[in-house]
């Protein structure tokens, strides 16, 4: 096998492809991707069974920048797509990508949809609250009246919460990074590809060019750790549900803290819930047996070994009663 | 109200008069025809019937119409029986079974003179002006003619009118015959009310001499499993053949003598499903939409498929948030080489045109099946129309290959599911299967599928290594325009790909000469296509070939075409048939030489603006002498195309002939 599994060791660099990356210096995207590398280093991911997909805007390049499978695909429908090749494939470990509008704003659907399903992926949100490649427009995160660098007006819609919308959503594993703590970054990457079950990681990340409200020094020190608080955010298999209802609150107030103080690290980890592979695999278990990806099935002549005649039999207008 | 006198002297003298009738047409067939409120269980009880004629060794073809609604509004079914294999519906029928007031208004004008109505007592005088699902425009109508006959503005008016034309009405007592079975039962007459529908059916089969065994065994398979509902209904059939019995044995017996050999009983739905199988298909994804969800749903049912080694080997079938999702979940999934598919009508197709894009510039094999039905937007969602073939060829923006496959009947439908997917793996692009509603709905007898005949092909695919895993090219610049296609997970190989123009390796590129060899790279895929598939794959020629008049069509106008074509034979006039299947890349050579000896020229489709003859048009630089539409959201029939292509070959015939019906 040529399965990177049986190297030894991976270091970040190998995951790092051999492209020039066209983000602005100091863009928080450039954290992310460093977060990104050193935890498929970390957890040793085989680039070969790997893959990484990307939205549209600049947080959609992403998968260029990384040596495993990737996948750019369109405005708002990464999971979507992410989402089938996990299904098709599930021995392929698959992550994700896209902005704030992308995730929120055009591809909101999606987002609350892939929390209903639970697949065993990693969708991480870059939150910079401006549509950054089109030069600067609200993203849904902006808040009402805020008016960045390039906005000609002051936003006058409600903004959007993340966090609180992937909980209700049914994430069974919601937290927010920041792009400039790589090393806290990278360990909720490596938390969140452990997690079985749909991962959301939501990563605050200044945009240098075109929002200038939330920048590296509006961060400075709102920024708190859940876990320095004493936060409890594991929800253990067997947990009653007035304990899980708890749990939900406390992470919907924490959701909801944003401004002199901004939580970071993890919201919820929920491992109450089925996963999909196993509630599908409840009604149709051969394909715990042989995934979508191996179903072609054919005789050294290439003609199709599917058999079709169970079900001709339930169609089939029997011969002996034609004679009737 | 006729006594039963009267009824035996009517049905006595009606075998003679529809075998006449039949053999003098040509068609020997019976059309009989069912109508009632959706949600009274008519299609499924149309379906039960037509499983016991085809048990008695008949050939069947059903037409199914019915509105978008769950209860209530007005539902008809169409079974035509024959001895030899059917292609087509009929506009008229010789037997109309109805128990509401409505269907016997809405059908009482398509029964052939000397066809039968059914009627329920209670339906005996009914006033228009009572029936709320009545079209105000039929209902207007129908009181015009009724009182230039002098007849009052009644179904008993109608009845009337009917039986002046020839056509035998007979009364059936529904209530009494319920209140019978309830005390049979030892239940309430409103707990067996629902097996009206099975007494109207049964004592229809009892007049054309169906042993009543061959219905009961249709009942106990329709109904599987359902042991009360199968007693209730047995008792039905019994009190109903009982009753016929009053109405003289056998009265309108047909020959009930086909063939022997095995055959399915299946729609276009049903069909395509299989076929998706049998290639192998591995994943589709959809959203609910008439009239495409019947397909997804069966697959559903059925997906714990096994190899004839016994592996299990299923697809994964799965309802999405929308058709955006559909479409490109399923191009995610056929990235890592699961054959994969979605299903969908119009305004679900407008939704995947951005996902149809992604797939073409990325080369994914996607098989896309559109169900088209009655637009532009909501339009008619459970009626028949082709007026998306320009779109399909369009949907996305920018150029990009595709290919477009229209079948014809039930039966290719399956054959051309399965081949959806060796074409789209081949030339590694989003390949259209194009049915429409009329053609979804068909339930037809057909042989048993061979399924040694579905070979697969799928493609150039680059070969696993054993190596160190390392990048590859995704888009390799070939001659054949086709890059060996790595799978997303393959072992030894990871690569790039994007929806942004790209270089060999799926990284950004927007250089003008890599920008001109990626563009000719997908574009030859498409002429590649065209050299490759046979001129078979692409358009079938039927009836007689060095005939110069040409009668175009394509999708499921075909069954009309070529029983039409048959009976302007047996009239001595030569005539072919073209029905095209490849739709694109368009088979313009075939066509334009098939045009140049074609005289007259007929386009047969089932839109407004003839779409496939403006592709001929644009394609082969010349459009057909006459053409033959409709539009009403209703399929086109031989019975109604007949005429007009009489009057096209006498020279009697405009450019533009449009097929209209206002009772169906």
């Amino acid at each position: 096998m040529g399965d990177d599994t049986l190297k030894t060791t991976l270091s970040a660099k190998h995951y790092q492809a051999d492209q020039i990356n066209d983000w602005c210096a100091g863009c928080g995207d450039h954290g992310i991707l460093r977060a990104l590398e050193k935890a498929m280093a970390k957890l040793e991911l085989a680039r070969d069974q790997t893959a990484v997909f990307g939205g549209i805007g600049c947080s959609g390049k992403t998968p260029y920048y990384l040596n495993v499978g990737g996948v750019h695909t369109l405005h708002g429908r990464v999971l979507s797509f992410a989402a089938g090749a996990k299904l098709a494939n599930p021995a392929l470990n698959v992550i994700a990508i896209g902005g704030d509008g992308d995730g929120l704003s055009i591809g909101a659907g999606h987002f609350v949809n892939s929390g209903r399903r639970n697949l065993d992926l990693l969708y991480i949100l870059f939150n910079n609250g401006v549509y950054g490649l089109t030069k600067g427009q609200a993203a849904p995160t902006l808040r009402i009246g805020e008016k960045t660098r390039s906005m000609p007006r002051c936003v006058i819609q409600q903004h959007m919460n993340p966090i609180a919308l992937a909980v209700i959503s049914g994430y069974t594993w919601v937290a927010r990074g920041y792009a400039y703590d790589v090393p806290a970054l990278t360990d909720l990457v490596v938390a969140a590809m452990q997690h079985r079950g749909i991962a959301f990681l939501e990563v605050l990340q200044p945009c240098p060019k075109y929002n200038d409200l939330h920048t590296k020094d509006w961060y400075g020190d709102r920024l708190y750790k859940l876990s320095d608080d004493g936060y409890q955010a594991l929800i253990a298999a067997e947990t009653d549900a007035a304990s899980v209802q708890q749990i939900y609150n406390e992470a919907l107030a924490r959701a909801a803290q944003w401004g002199e103080l901004v939580p970071t690290g993890l919201f919820l980890q929920d491992l109450s819930k089925p996963d999909f592979r196993s509630q599908l695999a409840g009604l149709q278990p051969g394909i715990a047996r042989r995934p979508p990806c191996q179903c072609v099935v054919t005789d050294d002549s290439g003609r199709t070994q599917i058999d079709l005649e169970p079900l001709f039999e339930t169609l089939r207008i029997a011969a002996d009663s034609s004679q009737t | 109200m006729l006594s039963d006198q009267r009824i035996w002297y009517a049905v006595s003298s009606i075998i003679t008069r529809i075998n006449s009738a039949v053999v003098k047409h040509g068609t020997e067939n019976l059309a009989w025809r069912i109508g009632g409120p959706q949600g009274s269980g008519i299609n499924r009880i149309a379906r039960l019937f037509a499983r016991a004629c085809a048990a008695q060794g008949m050939e069947v073809i059903c037409r199914r119409e019915y509105h978008s609604n769950i209860m209530g509004r007005h539902s008809y079914n169409d079974v035509v029986i024959s001895a030899q294999a059917l292609q087509c519906h009929r506009e008229s029928t010789d037997i109309l079974v109805t128990f509401d007031a409505e269907t016997l208004c809405r059908h009482v004008h398509s029964l052939k003179p000397w066809g039968f109505a059914l009627y329920a007592d209670a339906d005996g005088d009914v006033g228009l002006g009572r029936l709320p699902y009545l079209d105000q425009r039929l209902r207007d109508d129908l009181n015009a003619a009724l009182s230039a006959a002098g007849l009052p503005e009644t179904t008993q008016g109608l009845l009337e009118m009917a039986e002046q034309r020839g056509v035998r009405t007979v009364c059936i007592p529904y209530q009494a015959l319920l209140e019978r079975l309830a005390d049979q039962l030892g239940m309430v007459k409103k707990a067996v009310s629902a097996t009206q529908n099975m007494l109207a059916v049964a004592i229809s089969a009892a007049l054309i001499g169906m042993p009543e065994q061959a219905l009961l065994a249709a009942l106990e398979q329709t109904f599987l499993g359902k042991e009360h509902i199968v007693r209730m209904n047995r008792e039905a059939v019994a009190i109903a053949y009982n009753h016929a019995q009053q109405l003289q044995p056998h009265v309108f017996r047909i020959s009930l003598h086909g063939q022997a050999s095995p055959r399915l009983l299946l729609d276009g739905t049903q069909s395509v499903a299989l076929g998706k199988l049998a290639a192998g298909m591995g994943f589709q994804s959809y959203y609910p939409i008439s009239p495409a969800t019947d397909e997804s749903t069966f697959l559903e049912a059925r997906a714990e498929v096994r190899s004839t080694r016994g592996e299990t080997c299923g697809p994964l079938v799965l309802q999405v948030e929308d058709e955006l999702a559909a479409i490109n979940m399923a191009s995610g999934a056929a990235l890592t080489g699961a054959r994969s598919a979605t299903a969908t009508s119009g305004p679900g197709f407008s939704l995947m045109a951005e996902g149809l894009g992604w797939a073409g510039m990325n080369e994914v094999p996607l098989v896309i099946t559109l169900y088209q039905r009655g637009g532009p937007s909501t339009g008619m969602p459970t009626r028949t129309d082709q007026g998306d073939l320009l779109f399909a060829l369009h949907a996305g923006h920018g150029e990009f290959p595709r290919i477009i496959l229209a079948s014809g009947d039930v039966a290719s439908c399956f054959y051309d599911a399965a081949q959806a997917f060796d074409y789209a793996e081949r030339y590694q692009t989003p390949v259209i299967q194009m049915l429409d509603k009329a053609l979804t709905s068909t339930l037809q007898t057909v042989p048993v599928f061979d399924t040694a005949a579905v070979t697969i092909d799928r493609g150039a695919v680059l070969a696993s290594s054993e190596q160190q895993p390392q990048a590859v090219e995704r888009f390799a610049l070939t001659a054949s325009g086709i890059s060996p296609r790595p799978l997303l997970g393959q072992p030894g190989t990871w690569y790039w790909s994007t929806g942004v123009e790209h270089s060999e390796w799926g990284q950004v590129s927007e250089d003008p000469v890599l920008r001109e060899q990626m563009m000719e790279k997908r574009a030859h895929k498409l002429a590649l296509a065209a050299a490759e598939i046979p001129l078979s794959e692409k358009l079938e020629i039927h009836g007689d070939e060095d005939a110069a008049f040409t009668i175009f069509t394509w999708g499921s106008n075909k069954g009309a075409v070529l029983d039409a074509l048959q009976q302007l034979s047996d009239r001595g006039i030569r005539a072919r048939a073209v029905v095209l299947r490849l739709l694109w890349p368009f088979p313009a050579d075939a066509v334009q030489a098939l045009l140049q000896s074609a005289s007259p020229s007929v386009m047969v489709e089932c839109n407004y603006s003839a779409e496939l003859n403006s592709l001929f048009v644009q394609q082969a630089r010349r459009g057909c002498d006459h053409l033959v539409l409709k539009y009403s959201g209703r399929p086109i029939s031989a019975e109604a195309l007949l005429p007009q292509l009489v009057s096209i070959q006498a020279g009697d015939a405009g450019y533009r002939n449009v097929l209209r019906n206002a009772y169906e």
